[in-house]
C-alpha cells in the first residue's frame, strides 16, 4: 500500500504522482521502473521512476492515460493508496560522458526519457532533446526537459506548436548541423524504429528504452520478450535499454498489439461506466 | 536417527494404538479395497475451475484408515520428505479423532492441505508403504487421508496453531514465499524466532498461487494454511524483491541475523525456434500466471489472456498438463499436448495425464515443433511439427527422441503454450556476487545443512534443485531451519 502525497495534471491525459515508497526511493537509479497494480482486480503495469527523494522516501511517476489501468491510476487522488508498487526494476541507464547526446521522446516515452536526460546532463554531456506529438496539447514535460537540456526542439504533426514534422525531421536537423556521439530514443515502437533507422544511416550509436507489455517484471513470465541481435531478451531484466540497432522493432510492434481488441473494448466499457473520466 | 525410532516406538506403544490394532485382524485389514476418490464429471469440470477431486467422505476415510497396519517398521515415513508420523495420523482417523489427527500432521508439515492434494504420493510415501513393498497391493491412500484431515480441520473453524517456544527476539529473513520459504518460516516461528518473509509478487505462496491451477489447488486452501503461519507470528512483506528493493546487506543493517533463500525457479525456457515470439505464444509461466494469479479468465479482472480455440501445449510435465487443462477450461475446442517422447516417458503425474485425457485433451506424443507461422496481424496460426522415434537411452535412462527425416507437416493452431522447463531465478545470485552457483544457476549448498557459501545464508527448494516438488522444497526449508537454529544458538547477539 503506497500513499499518494502529491498530484499534478500536466494535461488532461497526463498526471504526475508523488508516491510514498521509501525502500524504492533509496535504491533507485535513472532508468529503473516499478510495477504498479491498483485494486484487487487490477492489472500489473510498468511505469518509469521519473525522480526519487531519498529523504522524504518518495518516488515520482508520470502516467499517460491510454487504457483502463493507466486511467484508474490517473484518477487516484492525494491521500489514496496504490495497492501494489514493486521495484526498482530493470537495469539502470548506462550513463557516461560521451560528448553530445541527442535524445528523442514521444507519446508514453516522454516520461521515461526525463530521468535519462537529467542523468546525461549531470554527467557533463551536451544534451539536445527532440519532443514530438500529434498536436500542441499533447506535448508534455517541456519545461522539465528544458531545465536539463541544452536545447529542446518541439515537433508536431500538424504544426500547431514548434516545428511541423516528425521526430525524425527534428533529429536529422541536429545530426546535419553538429557531431552527435550518442542517440537515445524512447517512445512508441514505430517512432523508435524510424529514429533508429535514421541514426543508423549516420552510424550513430543508439539506445532505445523499450516499453513492451509486462506481467511480473521480474523475469518470470517472458511476456516482455523481444529479439535483440537475433537473441530473445527479457526487457524487464535484461533492459529496458538496448542497442537500438539490434532491436527487432517490427516484432515488438506486433507484440504490443497482442490484446488490442480486448483492451480497447475494456476501455470503452470502462469509460461508459465512469462518465467523469471522459 | 535413533531418537526418531525411539519416538516412533513409544508412540506406537501408546494404549490407544495398541487397542486399535487389536480391534481388527491384519488379515481383515488387507482385504479392504483401496478407496477411490470421487471426481467431478469430466464433461462438466472441463468448463469451469472447480476442484476436480472431491475429497473423501468420513466413512471412506475411516475405512481407508483401517487398511493401515500400523507397522512396527513404518517404511512409509522414509518416503515422506518431511517425515510425517504417518501411522499415528492415520490411526487417529480410524479412532475418529480428526482434530487430533490434524495436530499430528502439523508436527512436521506446515501445509498438509496442499501436500494432500499435490504431492506425487505414488513415488513418495505410498511407494514406500508396506502394501506396495511387500504385499504387492495398492498402498494405503496416505495422500487422500492427509487431505481429508487437513480439509476437516479447515472446515471445522478450529484450526490449531502449533505450540511456539518462548520468543527469543532474534530476527531471521526468508526470501520467497513458496513452499520452501513457508516450511522454513513455520519451523523457525515454532522455535521462537522473529521471522519475516519477503515476497516479490503481490500474493503469498509462490507456485502454489501463480502456477498450480484452482482446479487442483484452490487458493482458498493455500490462504488458510498461510493464516496459521500469521497466527504463529510470521510476518509477510509483499512487493519486496530482495536484491532490488533492498540488498541482503541492507537487511543485515535492519537487524536480520540469518537468511533463507527460497526464491524458486523463475526464468521460463524457450526452444528458440523460428516464430516463437509471435502473438499467442506464451510461456507456461505467463499463461498460468495470467489465469491463476491475475484471474484473467474472469471479466471482472483487468488482465487479459487469449483464449484460443486450437491450443498446442509443448511439453510433458505437470506444468504442461496444468496449462493444457486450463486451456480447455478457457473454451478451447482442441487442446493438444505435443511432446517429443512417448506417453510412458512423460514426467507428469499419471493422475494428471489421466485427468487430462478424460477431459478431452489430445496427446500428440513423439512430435516436436520446428517452426511457427503467423497471420497478417502477427498472430500465430500454424505450426510445423516433426515426428520422432525413440533411440538408445540417454544419461537420464530415458530413451532419446530422434527426429524422423521427411516426416514434417503443418497443423493449424491459434495459441501455443511453451512448457519446456524453467531455469533458477537469477535475482539473488546476481545481487550477491560472492554466492557460489552451479553452471545451471542453482545455488550450491551443503546438502546436510542447506548452508550456502556465504555465512548465515541458507537456501532450498527449486533455487537449489533446479525444479522439484512442493514437498521436497518443504523438506529443504525444514532442514535449513534446523541448521540455522543450531548456527544461531552458538552465537551471541
Ligand atoms: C519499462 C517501461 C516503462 C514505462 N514507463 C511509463 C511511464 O513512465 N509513463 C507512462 O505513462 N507509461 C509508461 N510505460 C507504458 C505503460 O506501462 C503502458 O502505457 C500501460 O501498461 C498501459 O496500460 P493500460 O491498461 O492503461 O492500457 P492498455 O489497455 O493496456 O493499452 C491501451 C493502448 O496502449 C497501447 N499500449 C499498451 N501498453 C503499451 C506500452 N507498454 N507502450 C506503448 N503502448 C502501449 C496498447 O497497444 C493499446 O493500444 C512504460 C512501459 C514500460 C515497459
Ligand atoms: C504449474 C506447476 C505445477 C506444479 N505441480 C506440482 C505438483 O503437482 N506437485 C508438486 O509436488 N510440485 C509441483 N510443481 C513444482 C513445485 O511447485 C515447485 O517445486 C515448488 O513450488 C518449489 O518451491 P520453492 O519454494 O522452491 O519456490 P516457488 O514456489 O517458486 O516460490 C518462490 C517464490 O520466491 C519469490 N521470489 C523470487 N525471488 C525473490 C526475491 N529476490 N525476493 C523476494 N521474493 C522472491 C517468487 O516470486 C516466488 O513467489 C509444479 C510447478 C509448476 C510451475
Ligand atoms: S507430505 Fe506428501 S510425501 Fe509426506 S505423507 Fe503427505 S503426501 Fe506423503
Ligand atoms: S507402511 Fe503403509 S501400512 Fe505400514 S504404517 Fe505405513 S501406511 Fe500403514
Ligand atoms: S515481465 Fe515477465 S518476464 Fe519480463
Amino acid at each position: 500500500m503506497n500513499k499518494i502525497i502529491e498530484k499534478e495534471y500536466f494535461s488532461e491525459a497526463v498526471v504526475r504522482l508523488v508516491v510514498e515508497a521509501p525502500h524504492i526511493a533509496r535504491r533507485r537509479k535513472a532508468g529503473h521502473f516499478v510495477i504498479v497494480k491498483t485494486g484487487e482486480k487490477g492489472e500489473r503495469i510498468p511505469l518509469t521512476i521519473v525522480a526519487a527523494d531519498m529523504e522524504k522516501g518518495t518516488i515520482t511517476l508520470i502516467i499517460q492515460r491510454v487504457g483502463v489501468t493507466s486511467a484508474k491510476i490517473c484518477e487516484l487522488e492525494v491521500g489514496d493508496v496504490i495497492t501494489d508498487v514493486v521495484g526498482p526494476l530493470g537495469k539502470p541507464t548506462h550513463i557516461e560522458k560521451v560528448g553530445t547526446v541527442l535524445t528523442s521522446g514521444g507519446g508514453v516515452g516522454v516520461a521515461p526519457l526525463l530521468p535519462i536526460v537529467e542523468a546525461f546532463k549531470q554527467a557533463g554531456n551536451r544534451v539536445i532533446t527532440v519532443l514530438a506529438a500529434r498536436k500542441k496539447e499533447l506535448i508534455i514535460l517541456e519545461e522539465q526537459m528544458r531545465e536539463h537540456s541544452d536545447e529542446v526542439i518541439i515537433m508536431t504533426d500538424d504544426g500547431s506548436y514548434g516545428k511541423q514534422g516528425l521526430v525524425t525531421n527534428g533529429m536529422e536537423e541536429v545530426i546535419q548541423r553538429e557531431q552527435v556521439d550518442l542517440a537515445v530514443t524512447v517512445g512508441p515502437a514505430v517512432m523508435m524504429k524510424f529514429a533508429t533507422m535514421l541514426t543508423g544511416k549516420y552510424n550513430i550509436p543508439t539506445v532505445a528504452s523499450l516499453n513492451t507489455l509486462m506481467v511480473d517484471g521480474t523475469g518470470m513470465c517472458g511476456a516482455c520478450r523481444v529479439s535483440v541481435g537475433g537473441k530473445t531478451k527479457f526487457v524487464c531484466v535484461d533492459g529496458p535499454e538496448f542497442n537500438a540497432h539490434e532491436v527487432d522493432f517490427d516484432e515488438m510492434l506486433l507484440r504490443l498489439d497482442s490484446y488490442k481488441t480486448s483492451e480497447a473494448e475494456a476501455y470503452e466499457n470502462y469509460l461508459s461506466n465512469h462518465p467523469k473520466s471522459k | 536417527m535413533d531418537e526418531v525410532s525411539e519416538y516412533l516406538k513409544n508412540e506406537r506403544e501408546q494404549e490407544w494404538r495398541v487397542t486399535l490394532r487389536g480391534n481388527m485382524k491384519n488379515k481383515e485389514r488387507i482385504q479392504i479395497e483401496r478407496v477411490s476418490m470421487t471426481e467431478q464429471d469430466p464433461e462438466k469440470r472441463n468448463k469451469d475451475f472447480t476442484e476436480v477431486n472431491c475429497g473423501l467422505s468420513e466413512e471412506e476415510a475411516r475405512r481407508e484408515a483401517q487398511r493401515c497396519l500400523d507397522c512396527v517398521n513404518p517404511t512409509c515415513i522414509t518416503g515422506c520428505p518431511v517425515g510425517i508420523n504417518i501411522p499415528k495420523f492415520i490411526k487417529r482417523i480410524e479412532a475418529g479423532e480428526f482434530l487430533e489427527s490434524a495436530r499430528v500432521l502439523k508436527e512436521t508439515n506446515t501445509l498438509p492441505a496442499v501436500c494432500g492434494r499435490v504431492c506425487p504420493q505414488e513415488v513418495q510415501c505410498e511407494q514406500a508403504c508396506f502394501y506396495t513393498l511387500k504385499l504387492n497391493k495398492s498402498p494405503v491412500a496416505i495422500g487422500h487421508l492427509e487431505r481429508y484431515i487437513a480439509d476437516y480441520e479447515q472446515n471445522s473453524g478450529k484450526m490449531s496453531v502449533p505450540d511456539i517456544l518462548e520468543k527469543n527476539g532474534v530476527k531471521v529473513a526468508c526470501i520467497g514465499s513458496g513452499p520452501a520459504g513457508l516450511a522454513f518460516a513455520g519451523d523457525m516461528a515454532k522455535k521462537g524466532y522473529d521471522v519475516t518473509v519477503f515476497e516479490a509478487l503481490h500474493e503469498i505462496g509462490g507456485v502454489l498461487k501463480y502456477g498450480i491451477p484452482e482446479f487442483r489447488l484452490p487458493n482458498r486452501v493455500v490462504d488458510m494454511e498461510i493464516d496459521v503461519l500469521k497466527k504463529m507470528g510470521v510476518k509477510f512483506v509483499k512487493n519486496f524483491i530482495v536484491g532490488a528493493t533492498a540488498s541482503i546487506e541492507d537487511l543485515k543493517k535492519e537487524g536480520f541475523k540469518a537468511f533463507m533463500v527460497g526464491s524458486g525457479a523463475g526464468l521460463p525456457n524457450f526452444m528458440h525456434i523460428p516464430g516463437e515470439n509471435y502473438i499467442g505464444i506464451y510461456s507456461s509461466n505467463e499463461y498460468l500466471t495470467r489465469v491463476n494469479l491475475m484471474n484473467a479468465a474472469d471479466p471482472e479482472y483487468d488482465t487479459p489472456v487469449i483464449s484460443g480455440k486450437k491450443v498446442a501445449v509443448i511439453g510433458g510435465g505437470n506444468t504442461a498438463m496444468d496449462a493444457v487443462r486450463t486451456s480447455k477450461r478457457l473454451g478451447a475446442e482442441r487442446s493438444i499436448i505435443i511432446y517429443r517422447r512417448s506417453i510412458e516417458e512423460m514426467p507428469a503425474r499419471n493422475e494428471e495425464i489421466e485427468h487430462a485425457q478424460e477431459e478431452g485433451v489430445e496427446f500428440m506424443n513423439l512430435h516436436n515443433p520446428l517452426e511457427y507461422y503467423a497471420d497478417e496481424n502477427g498472430r500465430v496460426c500454424k505450426m510445423k511439427v516433426q515426428k520422432m522415434k525413440l533411440g538408445e537411452p540417454d544419461a537420464s535412462g530415458r530413451r532419446r527422441p530422434l527426429p524422423i527425416e521427411g516426416s514434417e507437416f503443418t497443423m493449424e493452431i491459434d495459441t501455443v503454450v511453451v512448457s519446456v522447463g524453467v531455469s533458477p531465478n537469477p535475482l539473488i545470485p546476481q545481487s550477491m556476487k560472492e554466492l557460489d552457483v552451479s553452471k545451471w544457476g542453482t545455488i550450491i549448498v551443503n546438502s546436510d545443512t542447506m548452508h550456502s557459501s556465504v555465512e548465515g545464508v541458507y537456501a532450498g527448494g527449486d533455487i537449489v534443485r533446479g525444479g522439484a516438488t512442493v514437498i521436497l522444497a518443504m523438506g529443504d526449508g525444514r532442514k535449513a531451519a534446523e541448521s540455522m537454529d543450531q548456527y544461531l544458538k552458538t552465537r551471541e547477539f
